[in-house]
Protein backbone atom coordinates (compact mmCIF):
# COMPACT_ATOMS: atom_id res chain seq x y z
CA UNK A 1 0.00 0.00 0.00
CA UNK A 2 3.21 2.19 -0.29
CA UNK A 3 3.24 5.41 -2.28
CA UNK A 4 5.40 7.80 -3.38
CA UNK A 5 6.72 7.84 0.34
CA UNK A 6 7.80 4.03 0.21
CA UNK A 7 11.34 3.58 2.19
CA UNK A 8 10.42 5.79 5.00
CA UNK A 9 9.48 3.58 8.07
CA UNK A 10 6.21 2.74 8.74
CA UNK A 11 5.54 4.98 11.86
CA UNK A 12 6.46 8.21 9.65
CA UNK A 13 2.70 8.44 8.53
CA UNK A 14 1.87 8.30 12.47
CA UNK A 15 3.97 10.66 13.28
CA UNK A 16 2.71 12.85 10.41
CA UNK A 17 -0.70 12.51 12.38
CA UNK A 18 0.66 13.29 15.57
CA UNK A 19 1.83 16.07 13.96
CA UNK A 20 -1.85 16.99 12.64
CA UNK A 21 -3.46 16.73 16.17
CA UNK A 22 -0.90 18.88 17.72
CA UNK A 23 -1.73 21.84 15.40
CA UNK A 24 -5.28 21.06 15.94
CA UNK A 25 -5.14 21.16 19.57
CA UNK A 26 -2.34 24.34 19.83
CA UNK A 27 -4.68 26.40 17.02
CA UNK A 28 -7.99 25.49 19.53
CA UNK A 29 -5.71 26.94 22.22
CA UNK A 30 -5.00 29.98 20.84
CA UNK A 31 -8.70 30.62 20.12
CA UNK A 32 -9.11 31.45 23.65
CA UNK A 33 -8.59 34.83 22.73
CA UNK A 34 -9.54 37.05 20.12
CA UNK A 35 -6.11 38.26 19.48
CA UNK A 36 -4.53 35.39 18.77
CA UNK A 37 -7.23 33.39 16.94
CA UNK A 38 -6.58 34.05 13.40
CA UNK A 39 -3.06 32.49 14.59
CA UNK A 40 -4.69 29.38 16.03
CA UNK A 41 -7.17 28.88 13.12
CA UNK A 42 -4.25 28.87 10.56
CA UNK A 43 -2.38 26.71 13.31
CA UNK A 44 -5.50 24.51 12.78
CA UNK A 45 -5.09 24.43 8.84
CA UNK A 46 -1.84 23.66 8.97
CA UNK A 47 -2.46 20.27 10.76
CA UNK A 48 -5.35 19.35 8.33
CA UNK A 49 -2.72 20.10 5.57
CA UNK A 50 -0.03 17.90 7.25
CA UNK A 51 -2.83 15.18 7.49
CA UNK A 52 -4.01 14.84 4.08
CA UNK A 53 -0.78 15.16 2.24
CA UNK A 54 0.45 12.87 4.56
CA UNK A 55 -2.35 10.57 3.41
CA UNK A 56 -1.96 11.13 -0.72
CA UNK A 57 1.90 10.28 -0.43
CA UNK A 58 1.78 7.55 1.72
CA UNK A 59 -1.08 5.55 -0.02
CA UNK A 60 -1.04 3.76 -3.16
CA UNK A 61 -3.32 6.22 -5.45
CA UNK A 62 -4.77 3.77 -8.26
CA UNK A 63 -6.57 6.88 -9.59
CA UNK A 64 -5.35 10.21 -9.36
CA UNK A 65 -7.43 11.91 -11.55
CA UNK A 66 -10.82 11.00 -9.21
CA UNK A 67 -9.02 12.28 -6.14
CA UNK A 68 -7.76 15.59 -7.42
CA UNK A 69 -10.86 16.05 -9.62
CA UNK A 70 -12.46 15.75 -5.92
CA UNK A 71 -10.35 18.00 -4.04
CA UNK A 72 -10.68 20.60 -6.99
CA UNK A 73 -14.11 20.48 -6.99
CA UNK A 74 -14.64 20.89 -3.35
CA UNK A 75 -12.01 23.34 -2.75
CA UNK A 76 -13.82 25.57 -5.49
CA UNK A 77 -16.99 25.27 -3.79
CA UNK A 78 -15.83 25.41 0.04
CA UNK A 79 -14.32 29.40 -1.15
CA UNK A 80 -17.04 30.13 -3.14
CA UNK A 81 -19.48 29.44 -0.07
CA UNK A 82 -16.88 31.13 2.55
CA UNK A 83 -15.98 33.61 -0.09
CA UNK A 84 -19.99 34.75 -0.78
CA UNK A 85 -22.02 34.52 2.22
CA UNK A 86 -23.27 37.42 4.65
CA UNK A 87 -22.33 37.47 8.24
CA UNK A 88 -26.23 37.07 9.10
CA UNK A 89 -26.31 33.98 7.09
CA UNK A 90 -23.22 32.40 9.07
CA UNK A 91 -25.44 29.86 10.94
CA UNK A 92 -26.81 28.15 7.58
CA UNK A 93 -23.65 27.94 5.83
CA UNK A 94 -21.81 26.73 8.79
CA UNK A 95 -25.11 24.23 9.33
CA UNK A 96 -24.43 23.27 5.43
CA UNK A 97 -20.70 22.31 6.00
CA UNK A 98 -21.78 20.36 8.95
CA UNK A 99 -23.68 18.35 7.16
CA UNK A 100 -21.34 17.55 4.45
CA UNK A 101 -18.54 16.65 7.30
CA UNK A 102 -21.59 14.29 8.75
CA UNK A 103 -21.92 12.91 5.10
CA UNK A 104 -18.92 12.38 4.19
CA UNK A 105 -17.71 10.50 6.73
CA UNK A 106 -21.00 8.14 6.10
CA UNK A 107 -20.00 7.90 2.33
CA UNK A 108 -16.39 6.89 3.49
CA UNK A 109 -17.67 4.08 6.00
CA UNK A 110 -19.52 2.71 3.23
CA UNK A 111 -16.58 2.67 0.76
CA UNK A 112 -15.14 0.62 3.58
CA UNK A 113 -17.40 -1.99 3.90
CA UNK A 114 -17.99 -2.09 0.33
CA UNK A 115 -14.06 -2.96 0.01
CA UNK A 116 -13.99 -4.77 3.06
CA UNK A 117 -16.76 -7.26 1.51
CA UNK A 118 -15.48 -6.81 -2.35
CA UNK A 119 -15.92 -9.62 -4.86
CA UNK A 120 -12.98 -11.16 -3.47
CA UNK A 121 -12.99 -9.67 -0.23
CA UNK A 122 -14.00 -11.37 3.12
CA UNK A 123 -17.87 -12.70 3.92
CA UNK A 124 -17.72 -11.59 7.64
CA UNK A 125 -15.52 -9.04 8.87
CA UNK A 126 -14.78 -7.94 12.71
CA UNK A 127 -17.03 -6.81 14.53
CA UNK A 128 -15.02 -3.28 15.60
CA UNK A 129 -15.12 -2.39 12.09
CA UNK A 130 -18.78 -3.07 11.62
CA UNK A 131 -20.26 -1.41 14.77
CA UNK A 132 -17.87 1.69 14.23
CA UNK A 133 -19.45 1.89 10.32
CA UNK A 134 -22.84 1.41 11.98
CA UNK A 135 -22.50 4.13 14.53
CA UNK A 136 -20.86 6.10 11.44
CA UNK A 137 -24.09 5.68 9.42
CA UNK A 138 -26.76 6.48 11.77
CA UNK A 139 -24.33 9.70 13.63
CA UNK A 140 -23.43 10.84 9.71
CA UNK A 141 -26.73 10.29 7.80
CA UNK A 142 -28.54 12.55 10.94
CA UNK A 143 -26.29 15.03 10.85
CA UNK A 144 -26.12 15.17 6.67
CA UNK A 145 -30.23 15.36 6.54
CA UNK A 146 -30.49 17.41 9.80
CA UNK A 147 -28.27 19.75 8.78
CA UNK A 148 -29.99 20.22 5.47
CA UNK A 149 -33.13 20.93 6.80
CA UNK A 150 -31.84 23.27 10.09
CA UNK A 151 -29.79 25.22 6.62
CA UNK A 152 -32.96 25.24 4.65
CA UNK A 153 -35.01 26.35 7.29
CA UNK A 154 -32.64 29.42 8.48
CA UNK A 155 -32.61 30.19 4.75
CA UNK A 156 -36.35 30.29 5.36
CA UNK A 157 -36.63 27.44 2.45
CA UNK A 158 -38.54 25.29 5.08
CA UNK A 159 -41.32 26.60 7.45
CA UNK A 160 -40.98 26.47 11.05
CA UNK A 161 -41.88 24.54 12.88
CA UNK A 162 -43.62 21.78 11.62
CA UNK A 163 -45.44 19.84 14.26
CA UNK A 164 -47.83 17.05 13.62
CA UNK A 165 -49.87 14.18 15.93
CA UNK A 166 -47.68 11.43 16.23
CA UNK A 167 -44.16 12.52 15.60
CA UNK A 168 -42.50 11.24 18.38
CA UNK A 169 -43.46 8.07 17.26
CA UNK A 170 -42.47 8.33 14.08
CA UNK A 171 -39.17 9.29 15.43
CA UNK A 172 -39.16 6.32 17.79
CA UNK A 173 -40.00 3.78 14.61
CA UNK A 174 -37.62 5.30 12.46
CA UNK A 175 -34.85 5.01 15.00
CA UNK A 176 -35.65 1.46 15.85
CA UNK A 177 -35.00 0.93 12.06
CA UNK A 178 -31.61 2.80 12.06
CA UNK A 179 -30.74 0.17 15.37
CA UNK A 180 -32.12 -3.17 13.80
CA UNK A 181 -30.16 -2.52 10.58
CA UNK A 182 -27.16 -1.50 12.92
CA UNK A 183 -27.63 -4.78 14.82
CA UNK A 184 -27.93 -7.00 12.05
CA UNK A 185 -24.68 -4.87 10.76
CA UNK A 186 -23.00 -5.43 13.56
CA UNK A 187 -24.14 -8.81 14.67
CA UNK A 188 -23.82 -10.20 10.66
CA UNK A 189 -26.84 -12.84 11.82
CA UNK A 190 -29.06 -13.13 9.15
CA UNK A 191 -32.74 -11.62 9.86
CA UNK A 192 -35.59 -12.10 7.05
CA UNK A 193 -35.29 -9.82 5.22
CA UNK A 194 -31.27 -8.47 5.60
CA UNK A 195 -30.28 -12.27 4.57
CA UNK A 196 -27.80 -10.25 1.81
CA UNK A 197 -24.59 -12.25 0.98
CA UNK A 198 -22.75 -9.43 2.06
CA UNK A 199 -23.77 -6.81 4.27
CA UNK A 200 -23.50 -3.99 2.47
CA UNK A 201 -27.21 -3.57 2.25
CA UNK A 202 -27.60 -3.45 5.59
CA UNK A 203 -25.18 -0.82 5.85
CA UNK A 204 -27.39 1.62 3.20
CA UNK A 205 -30.76 1.19 5.22
CA UNK A 206 -29.50 2.28 8.29
CA UNK A 207 -28.15 5.36 6.08
CA UNK A 208 -31.51 5.68 5.02
CA UNK A 209 -33.78 5.37 8.19
CA UNK A 210 -30.86 7.48 9.91
CA UNK A 211 -31.25 10.26 7.34
CA UNK A 212 -35.19 9.95 7.43
CA UNK A 213 -34.51 10.55 11.20
CA UNK A 214 -32.37 13.28 10.82
CA UNK A 215 -35.21 15.47 8.75
CA UNK A 216 -37.82 13.84 11.49
CA UNK A 217 -35.61 15.45 14.18
CA UNK A 218 -34.87 19.15 12.56
CA UNK A 219 -38.37 19.57 11.44
CA UNK A 220 -40.35 20.37 14.47
CA UNK A 221 -37.62 22.58 16.13
CA UNK A 222 -38.32 26.79 15.58
CA UNK A 223 -35.84 29.50 14.45
CA UNK A 224 -34.98 30.56 17.99
CA UNK A 225 -33.91 26.93 19.23
CA UNK A 226 -31.53 26.60 16.02
CA UNK A 227 -28.38 27.72 18.15
CA UNK A 228 -28.83 24.41 20.22
CA UNK A 229 -29.39 22.32 16.44
CA UNK A 230 -26.52 24.14 15.29
CA UNK A 231 -23.62 23.06 18.09
CA UNK A 232 -25.12 19.43 18.18
CA UNK A 233 -24.82 19.24 14.71
CA UNK A 234 -20.86 20.35 15.20
CA UNK A 235 -20.71 17.99 17.71
CA UNK A 236 -22.28 15.15 16.00
CA UNK A 237 -19.83 15.82 12.16
CA UNK A 238 -17.07 15.43 14.64
CA UNK A 239 -18.41 12.24 16.10
CA UNK A 240 -19.12 10.70 13.23
CA UNK A 241 -15.43 11.82 12.19
CA UNK A 242 -14.13 10.13 15.08
CA UNK A 243 -16.61 6.69 14.64
CA UNK A 244 -15.21 6.79 10.90
CA UNK A 245 -11.61 7.03 12.75
CA UNK A 246 -12.29 3.25 14.61
CA UNK A 247 -13.65 1.85 11.49
CA UNK A 248 -10.56 2.85 9.84
CA UNK A 249 -8.74 2.23 12.49
CA UNK A 250 -6.98 5.91 11.86
CA UNK A 251 -5.42 7.93 15.04
CA UNK A 252 -6.05 11.20 13.61
CA UNK A 253 -9.63 10.93 12.65
CA UNK A 254 -10.08 9.99 16.35
CA UNK A 255 -8.59 12.77 18.15
CA UNK A 256 -9.96 15.31 15.54
CA UNK A 257 -12.95 14.09 15.64
CA UNK A 258 -13.14 13.77 19.31
CA UNK A 259 -12.07 17.29 19.82
CA UNK A 260 -15.28 18.38 17.39
CA UNK A 261 -17.37 16.15 19.16
CA UNK A 262 -16.65 17.74 22.59
CA UNK A 263 -16.84 21.06 21.48
CA UNK A 264 -20.07 20.50 19.93
CA UNK A 265 -21.18 19.00 22.82
CA UNK A 266 -20.42 21.58 25.59
CA UNK A 267 -21.87 24.76 22.94
CA UNK A 268 -24.83 22.33 23.24
CA UNK A 269 -24.88 22.50 26.91
CA UNK A 270 -24.41 25.94 27.17
CA UNK A 271 -26.97 26.95 24.82
CA UNK A 272 -29.41 24.91 26.49
CA UNK A 273 -28.66 26.24 29.94
CA UNK A 274 -28.91 29.98 28.52
CA UNK A 275 -32.69 29.16 27.57
CA UNK A 276 -32.88 26.78 31.04
CA UNK A 277 -33.73 23.71 28.73
CA UNK A 278 -32.79 20.29 28.74
CA UNK A 279 -31.68 19.08 25.28
CA UNK A 280 -34.80 16.46 25.56
CA UNK A 281 -37.01 19.47 25.41
CA UNK A 282 -35.48 21.36 22.76
CA UNK A 283 -35.57 17.80 20.23
CA UNK A 284 -38.91 16.82 21.23
CA UNK A 285 -40.73 19.10 22.92
CA UNK A 286 -40.72 22.91 22.09
CA UNK A 287 -43.09 25.77 23.67
CA UNK A 288 -46.53 25.01 24.51
CA UNK A 289 -48.80 26.25 21.92
CA UNK A 290 -51.53 28.67 23.44
CA UNK A 291 -50.78 30.09 26.74
CA UNK A 292 -51.70 33.09 28.14
CA UNK A 293 -52.34 34.79 24.81
CA UNK A 294 -55.99 36.09 26.08
CA UNK A 295 -54.61 38.92 28.52
CA UNK A 296 -51.57 39.87 26.28
CA UNK A 297 -53.25 42.99 25.50
CA UNK A 298 -54.50 43.58 28.92
CA UNK A 299 -51.42 44.00 30.72
CA UNK A 300 -49.98 46.53 28.25
CA UNK A 301 -52.85 48.77 28.20
CA UNK A 302 -52.68 51.78 29.54
CA UNK A 303 -49.30 51.14 30.87
CA UNK A 304 -46.88 51.30 27.87
CA UNK A 305 -45.09 54.55 27.42
CA UNK A 306 -43.45 55.58 24.43
CA UNK A 307 -40.35 57.91 23.16
CA UNK A 308 -38.79 59.10 20.37
CA UNK A 309 -35.26 59.76 19.29
CA UNK A 310 -35.04 63.24 20.11
CA UNK A 311 -36.15 62.21 23.51
CA UNK A 312 -33.62 59.03 23.65
CA UNK A 313 -30.91 61.87 22.37
CA UNK A 314 -31.54 64.12 24.91
CA UNK A 315 -31.03 61.55 27.59
CA UNK A 316 -27.91 60.21 26.00
CA UNK A 317 -26.43 63.47 25.48
CA UNK A 318 -26.78 63.19 29.67
CA UNK A 319 -25.64 59.05 30.46
CA UNK A 320 -22.39 58.19 31.26
CA UNK A 321 -23.03 54.75 30.93
CA UNK A 322 -24.78 52.95 27.88
CA UNK A 323 -25.33 49.48 27.64
CA UNK A 324 -26.84 48.59 24.16
CA UNK A 325 -28.75 45.01 24.34
CA UNK A 326 -29.02 43.66 20.64
CA UNK A 327 -31.31 40.51 19.85
CA UNK A 328 -31.27 38.76 16.22
CA UNK A 329 -34.27 41.54 15.45
CA UNK A 330 -31.32 43.61 15.05
CA UNK A 331 -29.08 41.45 12.51
CA UNK A 332 -33.08 41.12 10.46
CA UNK A 333 -33.20 44.53 9.98
CA UNK A 334 -29.40 44.94 9.44
CA UNK A 335 -29.26 47.77 12.29
CA UNK A 336 -26.15 46.48 13.28
CA UNK A 337 -23.88 49.15 11.40
CA UNK A 338 -26.46 52.24 13.29
CA UNK A 339 -25.95 50.71 16.37
CA UNK A 340 -22.18 49.97 15.95
CA UNK A 341 -22.26 54.03 14.78
CA UNK A 342 -23.88 55.48 17.52
CA UNK A 343 -21.57 53.43 20.38
CA UNK A 344 -18.75 54.58 18.55
CA UNK A 345 -20.61 57.93 18.36
CA UNK A 346 -21.39 57.92 22.44
CA UNK A 347 -17.82 56.62 22.82
CA UNK A 348 -16.12 59.46 21.46
CA UNK A 349 -17.82 61.76 24.02
CA UNK A 350 -16.69 60.14 27.12
CA UNK A 351 -19.91 57.91 27.76
CA UNK A 352 -19.09 53.91 28.57
CA UNK A 353 -20.56 51.89 26.48
CA UNK A 354 -20.74 48.28 26.64
CA UNK A 355 -22.66 45.96 24.54
CA UNK A 356 -24.77 42.87 26.58
CA UNK A 357 -25.04 40.02 24.84
CA UNK A 358 -27.22 37.19 25.48
CA UNK A 359 -25.70 33.54 24.49
CA UNK A 360 -28.81 32.98 22.28
CA UNK A 361 -29.17 36.31 21.17
CA UNK A 362 -28.47 35.11 17.07
CA UNK A 363 -29.29 31.90 15.17
CA UNK A 364 -25.68 30.37 16.37
CA UNK A 365 -23.64 30.45 19.40
CA UNK A 366 -21.55 33.84 19.34
CA UNK A 367 -23.71 34.96 16.02
CA UNK A 368 -24.41 38.35 17.50
CA UNK A 369 -20.60 39.42 18.52
CA UNK A 370 -19.86 38.13 14.98
CA UNK A 371 -22.47 40.44 13.70
CA UNK A 372 -20.95 43.30 15.53
CA UNK A 373 -17.21 43.17 15.01
CA UNK A 374 -18.14 42.97 11.37
CA UNK A 375 -19.73 46.48 12.06
CA UNK A 376 -16.68 47.52 13.67
CA UNK A 377 -17.18 46.98 17.60
CA UNK A 378 -14.36 46.30 19.29
CA UNK A 379 -14.44 43.24 21.11
CA UNK A 380 -13.47 44.62 24.46
CA UNK A 381 -17.16 46.08 24.25
CA UNK A 382 -18.85 43.01 24.34
CA UNK A 383 -19.77 41.81 27.50
CA UNK A 384 -21.07 38.06 28.30
CA UNK A 385 -24.14 38.10 30.48
CA UNK A 386 -22.72 37.03 33.97
CA UNK A 387 -20.19 40.06 33.20
CA UNK A 388 -22.92 42.68 32.86
CA UNK A 389 -25.89 41.95 35.06
CA UNK A 390 -24.07 43.22 38.34
CA UNK A 391 -23.73 46.49 36.34
CA UNK A 392 -27.32 47.80 35.17
CA UNK A 393 -27.78 49.33 38.91
CA UNK A 394 -24.53 51.99 37.71
CA UNK A 395 -26.20 52.19 34.01
CA UNK A 396 -27.87 55.49 33.11
CA UNK A 397 -29.53 54.08 29.86
CA UNK A 398 -30.06 50.89 28.71
CA UNK A 399 -31.18 50.29 24.66
CA UNK A 400 -33.25 47.20 23.81
CA UNK A 401 -33.00 46.25 20.11
CA UNK A 402 -34.81 43.49 18.34
CA UNK A 403 -34.52 41.45 21.40
CA UNK A 404 -37.59 40.49 23.78
CA UNK A 405 -37.83 37.36 25.87
CA UNK A 406 -33.91 37.63 26.85
CA UNK A 407 -35.23 40.84 29.00
CA UNK A 408 -38.12 39.36 29.68
CA UNK A 409 -38.27 39.38 34.02
CA UNK A 410 -41.03 37.11 34.29
CA UNK A 411 -38.20 34.50 33.73
CA UNK A 412 -37.86 35.10 37.62
CA UNK A 413 -40.83 35.55 38.89
CA UNK A 414 -43.01 32.30 39.54
CA UNK A 415 -43.12 28.85 37.71
CA UNK A 416 -46.14 29.63 35.96
CA UNK A 417 -43.78 31.26 32.71
CA UNK A 418 -42.58 28.97 30.23
CA UNK A 419 -39.27 30.69 30.19
CA UNK A 420 -38.94 30.83 33.87
CA UNK A 421 -35.72 30.06 35.56
CA UNK A 422 -34.08 31.33 31.93
CA UNK A 423 -31.28 33.75 32.85
CA UNK A 424 -32.00 37.17 31.44
CA UNK A 425 -30.54 40.32 31.06
CA UNK A 426 -31.62 42.72 34.29
CA UNK A 427 -31.82 45.65 32.06
CA UNK A 428 -34.69 46.36 34.53
CA UNK A 429 -31.96 47.76 37.01
CA UNK A 430 -31.04 50.59 34.78
CA UNK A 431 -32.17 54.20 35.56
CA UNK A 432 -33.47 54.41 31.82
CA UNK A 433 -34.58 51.50 29.42
CA UNK A 434 -35.37 52.03 25.70
CA UNK A 435 -36.93 49.40 24.12
CA UNK A 436 -36.74 49.71 20.27
CA UNK A 437 -39.37 46.81 18.43
CA UNK A 438 -41.73 47.19 15.86
CA UNK A 439 -44.84 46.59 18.03
CA UNK A 440 -45.64 44.72 21.40
CA UNK A 441 -46.21 41.43 19.60
CA UNK A 442 -44.25 38.31 21.70
CA UNK A 443 -41.45 37.20 21.14
CA UNK A 444 -40.40 33.43 20.46
CA UNK A 445 -41.54 32.28 23.62
CA UNK A 446 -45.15 33.85 22.62
CA UNK A 447 -45.78 35.28 26.25
CA UNK A 448 -46.00 39.23 27.52
CA UNK A 449 -42.76 40.70 28.36
CA UNK A 450 -43.91 42.84 31.54
CA UNK A 451 -40.53 44.86 30.97
CA UNK A 452 -42.71 47.37 28.62
CA UNK A 453 -45.06 48.36 31.38
CA UNK A 454 -42.14 49.54 33.59
CA UNK A 455 -42.03 53.03 34.80
CA UNK A 456 -38.44 53.47 33.71
CA UNK A 457 -39.25 51.42 30.11
CA UNK A 458 -40.05 53.67 26.91
CA UNK A 459 -40.89 52.15 24.14
CA UNK A 460 -39.14 53.53 20.63
CA UNK A 461 -41.62 52.24 18.26
CA UNK A 462 -40.17 51.62 15.01
CA UNK A 463 -38.06 49.18 11.87
CA UNK A 464 -34.59 48.96 13.75
CA UNK A 465 -32.17 50.05 11.41
CA UNK A 466 -34.23 53.86 10.74
CA UNK A 467 -34.79 54.01 14.61
CA UNK A 468 -31.08 53.66 15.12
CA UNK A 469 -30.35 55.56 12.01
CA UNK A 470 -32.41 58.38 13.28
CA UNK A 471 -31.14 58.75 16.69
CA UNK A 472 -27.38 58.42 15.03
CA UNK A 473 -28.20 61.85 13.74
CA UNK A 474 -30.02 63.10 17.03
CA UNK A 475 -27.39 62.40 18.75
CA UNK A 476 -25.06 64.32 16.19
CA UNK A 477 -27.16 67.24 15.88
CA UNK A 478 -26.91 68.04 19.85
CA UNK A 479 -23.49 67.16 19.84
CA UNK A 480 -22.46 69.69 16.47
CA UNK B 1 -3.62 -0.31 16.44
CA UNK B 2 -6.31 -2.09 18.25
CA UNK B 3 -9.92 -1.13 19.52
CA UNK B 4 -8.36 -0.62 23.16
CA UNK B 5 -5.37 1.84 21.69
CA UNK B 6 -8.50 3.58 20.01
CA UNK B 7 -10.20 4.19 22.46
CA UNK B 8 -7.70 5.19 24.70
CA UNK B 9 -6.87 8.04 21.93
CA UNK B 10 -10.82 8.60 22.05
CA UNK B 11 -11.25 9.19 25.79
CA UNK B 12 -7.99 11.18 25.97
CA UNK B 13 -8.89 13.60 23.22
CA UNK B 14 -12.42 14.02 24.99
CA UNK B 15 -10.45 15.02 27.87
CA UNK B 16 -8.16 16.95 26.06
CA UNK B 17 -11.30 18.87 23.92
CA UNK B 18 -13.26 19.51 27.58
CA UNK B 19 -10.34 21.20 29.00
CA UNK B 20 -9.53 23.54 26.14
CA UNK B 21 -12.88 24.27 24.67
CA UNK B 22 -14.39 25.28 28.05
CA UNK B 23 -11.56 28.36 28.47
CA UNK B 24 -12.88 29.69 24.75
CA UNK B 25 -14.93 32.77 25.12
CA UNK B 26 -18.16 33.18 24.11
CA UNK B 27 -17.28 36.06 21.54
CA UNK B 28 -15.40 33.52 19.60
CA UNK B 29 -18.05 30.97 19.53
CA UNK B 30 -18.48 31.22 16.05
CA UNK B 31 -15.47 31.26 14.53
CA UNK B 32 -15.09 28.12 16.99
CA UNK B 33 -18.01 26.32 15.51
CA UNK B 34 -16.55 26.70 11.91
CA UNK B 35 -12.92 26.22 12.58
CA UNK B 36 -14.26 23.19 14.73
CA UNK B 37 -16.09 22.41 11.79
CA UNK B 38 -13.62 22.30 9.64
CA UNK B 39 -11.30 19.92 11.61
CA UNK B 40 -14.07 17.63 11.22
CA UNK B 41 -13.68 17.68 8.12
CA UNK B 42 -10.96 15.17 9.08
CA UNK B 43 -12.95 12.58 7.51
CA UNK B 44 -10.94 13.77 4.28
CA UNK B 45 -8.19 11.70 5.02
CA UNK B 46 -10.44 8.81 4.99
CA UNK B 47 -12.27 9.88 1.67
CA UNK B 48 -8.65 9.69 0.14
CA UNK B 49 -7.49 6.24 0.97
CA UNK B 50 -10.79 5.08 -0.41
CA UNK B 51 -11.13 7.23 -3.38
CA UNK B 52 -7.72 6.43 -4.25
CA UNK B 53 -7.79 2.73 -3.31
CA UNK B 54 -9.64 2.29 -5.80
CA UNK B 55 -11.20 -1.12 -6.00
CA UNK B 56 -13.96 -1.24 -7.35
CA UNK B 57 -16.14 1.08 -9.17
CA UNK B 58 -18.55 1.73 -6.50
CA UNK B 59 -16.30 2.27 -3.89
CA UNK B 60 -14.80 4.73 -5.92
CA UNK B 61 -17.60 7.30 -6.71
CA UNK B 62 -18.43 6.80 -2.95
CA UNK B 63 -15.05 7.98 -2.24
CA UNK B 64 -15.37 10.63 -4.75
CA UNK B 65 -18.41 12.23 -3.49
CA UNK B 66 -16.78 11.97 0.09
CA UNK B 67 -14.29 13.85 -1.05
CA UNK B 68 -16.11 16.65 -2.57
CA UNK B 69 -18.07 17.26 0.48
CA UNK B 70 -14.99 16.60 3.07
CA UNK B 71 -13.15 19.53 0.83
CA UNK B 72 -15.81 21.47 0.93
CA UNK B 73 -16.56 21.12 4.53
CA UNK B 74 -12.52 21.91 5.27
CA UNK B 75 -11.84 24.68 2.89
CA UNK B 76 -15.31 26.55 3.57
CA UNK B 77 -14.59 25.92 7.06
CA UNK B 78 -11.42 27.73 7.33
CA UNK B 79 -11.95 30.39 5.60
CA UNK B 80 -15.05 31.32 6.78
CA UNK B 81 -13.78 31.17 9.93
CA UNK B 82 -10.64 33.07 8.86
CA UNK B 83 -12.81 35.94 7.23
CA UNK B 84 -14.90 36.25 10.67
CA UNK B 85 -12.17 36.15 12.91
CA UNK B 86 -10.10 39.09 10.34
CA UNK B 87 -12.90 41.79 11.95
CA UNK B 88 -12.60 41.12 15.55
CA UNK B 89 -10.41 43.97 16.84
CA UNK B 90 -9.39 45.24 20.06
CA UNK B 91 -9.93 49.13 20.38
CA UNK B 92 -6.03 49.37 19.09
CA UNK B 93 -6.72 47.70 15.49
Amino acid sequence: MLGIAAGLPPAALSLAYLAAAVLFIHGLRQLTHPRTARRGNIFSAAGMVVAVSATVLWFEILSPVVLFAGLLVGAAIGSWLAATVDTTDMPQLVGLFNGFGGGASALVAGAELVDLFGPSGATVAPVETTTAAAATGLIGGVTFWGSLVAAGKLQGFVEDPVHYPGENTLKTAFFGLAVLAGVALVTQIEISVLSAATWVPAYWMLVAAASILGILLVVPIGGADMPVVIALLNACSGLAAAATGFALDNSVLIVAGTLVGASGLILTFIMCESMNRTLTNVLFGGYSAGGPSGDVADIYTGNVMSTSPEEVAMLLDVARRVVIVPGYGMAVGQAQHAVAELAALLEANGVEVVFGIHPVAGRMPGHMNVLLAEANVPYEQMAELEAVNPTFSQTDVVIVTGANDVVNPSALSGESSPIAGMPVLHVWDAQTVIVNKRSLSPGYAGIPNPLFTYDNTYMLFGDAREEMQALVTEYKDTHR
Amino acid sequence: MGFVENLTLFVLAAFVGYEVITKIPATLHTPLIAGTNAISGITLIGSVVVAGAGQSTLATVLGFLAVVMATTNVVGGYLVSHRMLRRFRGREG
